[in-house]
């Protein structure tokens, strides 16, 4: 290495990094063996194991929004024709007595969504932006459509099924017990995070980046967009029919909504929510959207309409994501700035909560009314028991929201003021560029 | 057969007739604000239900002018209020905007409506048949659906050529790039346009609504013909919308009224897997096609043709 | 001496405008040419033509004897020629080093690799850093794009012009927009980077014209009306009527 190298490329990492990257995986690793030890209740294993599946298909969505710019609405198609294999893989294998075991499944549903992803991609990824988004949409409105077509296949309606436990079995493990899905998931799902954060420090995945700022220039430097963008699409095909197979496993079951339009929808609210500016995003939008769902059904009926407001809050407030959020925050922590912002963020919290809670209260009143109107109006929404026919109640509700949205309005300008002043003192000690 | 022809012709013309009412306002809102919008199918489906409730209010005359008017100042609203806002962060994030937004209609409209289809009925003065040809009554109420998207492709035709609004609206589907040095008012356009357009899909929706199924799956389910038509048509093409939205129309009514499948058309000569494995493909008529005869569109013109029909521009 | 860049014939029509007419130009191996002339007269098409972004209407571009019309501009780019726009258009959201190390990677020859991890490549790694301190931006070197100064990311665009490795240079006004000081460091620049390369500029500013290019090519309304040294476009009085006029004088 020439001396302007040494002195001008950024360093290679120190010992003290190279192992702190090296723990973080083994710490992962640790933790994920330790989960079931912890709660080890059968629902708790099972939510584990869906997030463990949710991570690995919103990772592999990413590979597409968030690494290569190409927004899909039809992402779910590789997932579904994953698990579809892979039930009948695992009939085929239990039929024949072939000696595959279930823990290498899972690849064949990454191979079929690779295969997929190759044939049905090259054509998608010819143009990218709007013209890509609806693209993939139609694609995915294709194969959705043409699942119900053949139902030999696809087994109409109703999906087909497989047992599980009737494959080639290796160390006596028969995976009947959920705790034995939940490792076979957790593995899966540490190798593919693996595979996938590599992928993004390699040549393909640097010019990735550089298709989605500049497919314009990319040109100029030698590369093909198109190329670039159909191979990123490959990848993201193989792991998301990873992570179908591994669903497939999981629920014994594949059926149409595996490749439909909601299924799509999910993987894209999970991915943004968590944040696509960084490869963690797609991880906590995982775990936060999974934990959403499972917790937000039980509090209210409407959760839906819930998960699409944060939603649309997200894409409005906070287009970083939760990982945007918080990553904001860094160069203030590190320049000990971030004492200058809490203040005004604590002031901020009161009315903007106060907002929420009458958001809610009025949403859960109109539900009611709209509804079941005629029903007993003691009713229970997020553990809350109240009468949604009192009066006092609607005014409060209106109080609540209304002068909530004016004061949380006024406060968040603080916060804007509030947030210059920091950046600019974290600016002086060199710690924002 | 030429029964089947008439019939096809008349319906396949109707619902390319619907689809364009549709597809122009997502063309010109493309085209002017760069933003596909997403939820456009959603506003046709509220069209249909603000038609149901005010017609049961007040007469399906009423609905006719005040759904129409209610739909599309929410969609102004969404302009100024919404899009306005994300519009910094990019056309990605105006997308995803919309997209929630359909989706957040959808629970909406699930809420206030329930799941199952509403009883909206068509009026009584046009519930009869407008002519009998062999045999087949022709119902008055697709007549008067035809006039009206007749009449409103008119009125778009004469007030792009004729008006101001019209003459900026023409030069931003040419060069969108020029939209940016409109002047002052640029935002007030941008609202007015986004309003119409999505009046102008819940003109769509009031008129479909009696004759189709008003659904709280309705957008799901045209949203996506809907984005076909603007992509086959050439994005921000409106003539290629124009000729797009006939096109699927009549490819998926024709498609509809057929019936033939392959085991039909080789009868005894079917080879021996076609009973086993191919069963699916060699029995399927062409009327279960026809949902997807659309996307099939979709891919061929991908693969010859991928700025679309009539399309120039590349995103 | 071979030629570079060869033009026979070119023309390019937008509908019924013709913006080049029948332009015929060969640059030659190793030098510096400059291509000058009022604006609208064409000279950012005739770039667009010879780099493939656009196609001509009629004619053909060779480079070194290669016919290259019709190609893509990545064909072209592998090619050996590269270019610089006239509007910076770097990779916005990336840091100046990444910025340089895509434009070195084709190059470098690892295309659409996947199983190399990007940090463990040494000769990317060198010749990154190589041009990084050669556009004297190493302080900046983790800075997004988009957030340099403009002359910075003048000089951003200009480092992956070259960095690729390309013998065949086009440079569209470099100096646009910049303050004398800035200019004349940019100038020193260009003729670093660019030793032993063919180079094709676009310039608006004179004395950077006169000081740096061998021979210039006068474009007028989408025509070449002269072509030569610089004393003979000095003495040209074609060239001062049409151009100079107003600056000559």
């Amino acid at each position: 290495m020439t001396e302007t190298t040494s002195s001008v490329a950024p360093p290679a990492p120190a010992a003290a990094e190279k192992l702190k990257f090296y723990g973080l995986w083994i710490g992962a690793a640790v933790v994920l063996l330790l989960l079931p030890k912890l709660f080890s209740s059968g629902g708790s294993l099972t939510t584990f194991s869906l997030i463990g599946i949710s991570i690995i298909f919103s990772l592999s969505y990413n590979i597409l929004l968030g690494q290569t710019g190409m927004l899909s609405f039809g992402h779910a198609v590789y997932y579904g024709l994953g698990g579809f294999l892979v039930i009948h893989a695992i009939n085929i294998i239990g039929a024949n007595k072939l000696p595959i075991p279930l823990p290498l499944v899972p690849l064949i549903g990454g191979l079929t969504g690779l295969f997929f992803a190759m044939l049905l991609g090259w054509v998608s990824t010819q143009r990218s932006g709007t013209a890509f988004a609806m693209i993939s949409l139609g694609v995915a409105e294709l194969v959705a459509s043409s699942a119900l077509i053949l139902r030999t296949f696809f087994g109409g309606e109703a999906g087909i099924s497989a047992n599980r436990t009737k494959v080639f079995r290796l160390f006596e493990w028969s995976f009947g017990p959920q705790i034995q899905i939940y490792y076979l998931v957790a593995g899966w799902t540490l190798l593919a995070v693996i595979a996938m954060y590599a992928l993004t420090r390699t040549p393909l995945g640097r010019m990735c980046n550089a298709v989605r700022d500049n497919p314009e220039r990319v040109q100029f430097v030698g590369y093909d967009p198109h190329v670039v963008r159909y191979i990123a699409f490959c990848f993201a095909g193989f792991f998301a029919g990873i992570a179908g197979a591994l669903a497939a496993i999981n629920f014994e079951i594949a059926n149409s909504a595996y490749l439909g339009a909601v299924q799509s929808g999910s993987v894209l609210f999970a991915t943004y929510i968590g944040g696509v500016g960084f490869f963690i995003g797609p991880i906590v939008g995982a775990i936060f959207v999974t934990f959403l769902s499972l917790g937000l059904s039980d509090l209210t009926q409407v959760w839906q309409l819930y998960f699409g407001l944060i939603f649309i809050a997200v894409v409005v407030f906070a287009p970083g994501g939760i990982t945007g959020l918080l990553m904001m925050h860094r160069p203030l922590l590190k320049a000990g700035t971030f004492g200058r912002v809490l203040p005004s963020y604590l002031i901020a919290f009161v009315p903007t909560l106060a907002m929420l809670i009458g958001l809610i209260l009025a949403t859960e009143i109109i539900v009611f009314h709209a509804v079941h109107s005629g029903d007993d109006s003691n009713i229970k929404a997020f553990g809350v028991p109240f009468d949604a026919a009192n009066r006092y109640l609607w005014a409060m509700s209106a109080i609540l929201l209304i002068g909530g949205y004016f004061v949380a309005r006024r406060t968040w300008t603080m916060v804007g003021h509030a947030w210059d002043e920091a950046t600019s003192g974290a600016r002086e000690k060199g710690a924002v560029a | 057969m030429l029964e089947l022809i008439v019939m096809s012709t008349l319906n396949g013309v109707l619902y390319g007739m619907l689809l364009f009412l549709m597809a122009s306002g997502l063309t010109v809102i493309f085209s002017m604000l760069g933003v596909l919008n997403f939820a456009h199918a959603s506003f046709y489906m509220l069209g249909a239900f603000f038609g149901f409730q005010i017609s049961r209010w007040f007469g399906f005359w009423p609905a006719l002018v005040i759904a129409p008017l209610l739909a599309g100042a929410i969609g102004a609203a969404v302009e100024r209020y919404g899009l306005r806002r994300v519009h910094k962060n990019g056309h990605v994030a105006e997308l995803l905007f919309t997209f929630g937004l359909a989706f957040a209609i959808e629970e909406v409209v699930q809420i206030i409506w329930g799941k199952s289809p509403v009883d909206f009925r068509i009026p009584p003065v046009l519930d009869f048949p407008a002519f009998t040809i062999f045999s087949t009554n022709y119902p008055a109420y697709k007549m008067f659906m035809l006039l009206v998207s007749i009449v409103i492709f008119a009125a778009l035709l004469i007030t792009l050529k004729k008006t101001r609004i019209g003459l900026i609206v023409q030069a931003a589907l040419t060069h969108p790039h020029m939209v940016g040095h409109l002047g002052h008012n640029v935002g007030r356009i941008f609202m007015l346009v986004f309003g119409v357009g999505t009046a102008l899909a819940a003109v769509a929706g009031v008129i479909a609504g009696p004759a189709l199924v008003t659904q709280a799956n309705m957008a799901g389910l045209l949203g996506p013909i809907l984005f076909v038509v603007v992509v086959v048509g050439g994005l921000g093409s409106l003539p290629g919308a124009f000729v797009a939205s006939l096109l699927i129309g009549l490819v998926q009514t024709f498609a509809v009224s057929m019936n033939g499948s392959l085991s039909g058309a080789f009868g005894p000569l079917s080879p021996d897997y076609a009973a086993t494995w191919l069963a699916d493909i060699w029995n399927v008529t062409i009327a279960q096609i026809a949902p997807i005869m659309p996307y099939v569109l979709l891919v061929l013109i991908l693969i010859f043709r991928p700025m679309g029909l009539l399309g120039t521009r590349e995103t | 001496m071979s030629t570079a860049i060869e033009l026979r014939g070119v023309e390019k029509n937008f509908g019924i405008t013709s913006v080049i007419r029948n332009v015929s130009l060969t640059v030659a191996q190793g030098e510096r040419h400059a291509l000058i002339g009022p604006n609208g007269a064409g000279k950012s098409t005739l770039f667009n033509l010879i780099s493939g972004y656009m196609v001509p209407s009629t004619g053909s571009i060779l480079l070194r004897d290669e016919v290259v019309s019709g190609l893509p501009p990545y064909q072209i780019n592998r090619r050996g020629l590269s270019r610089s726009f006239q509007v910076t258009n770097v990779f916005a959201n990336m840091s100046v080093w990444e910025n340089l190390r895509c434009a070195v990677l084709w190059a470098a020859g690892y295309r659409y690799t996947f199983w190399k991890n990007i940090d463990n490549l040494p000769e990317v790694r060198e010749r990154t850093a190589r041009i990084l301190s050669d556009i004297n931006l190493t302080a900046r070197r983790d800075v997004p794009a988009g957030l340099l100064t403009y002359a910075e990311q003048r000089a951003l665009e200009i480092g992956i012009t070259v960095a690729g490795g390309a013998n065949v240079i086009l440079l569209d006004e470099p100096t646009a927009g910049m303050s004398h000081a800035e200019t004349e460091r940019a100038v020193e620049l260009i003729r670093r980077l660019t030793e032993g390369c063919t180079l094709l500029i676009v310039e608006h500013d004179m004395s950077v014209v006169f000081g740096l290019a061998d021979r210039i090519s006068v474009l007028v309304y989408g025509q070449i009306i002269a072509s030569g040294t610089p004393e003979e476009i000095r003495g040209n009085p074609k060239v001062r009527e049409a151009y100079l006029g107003e600056e000559a004088a």
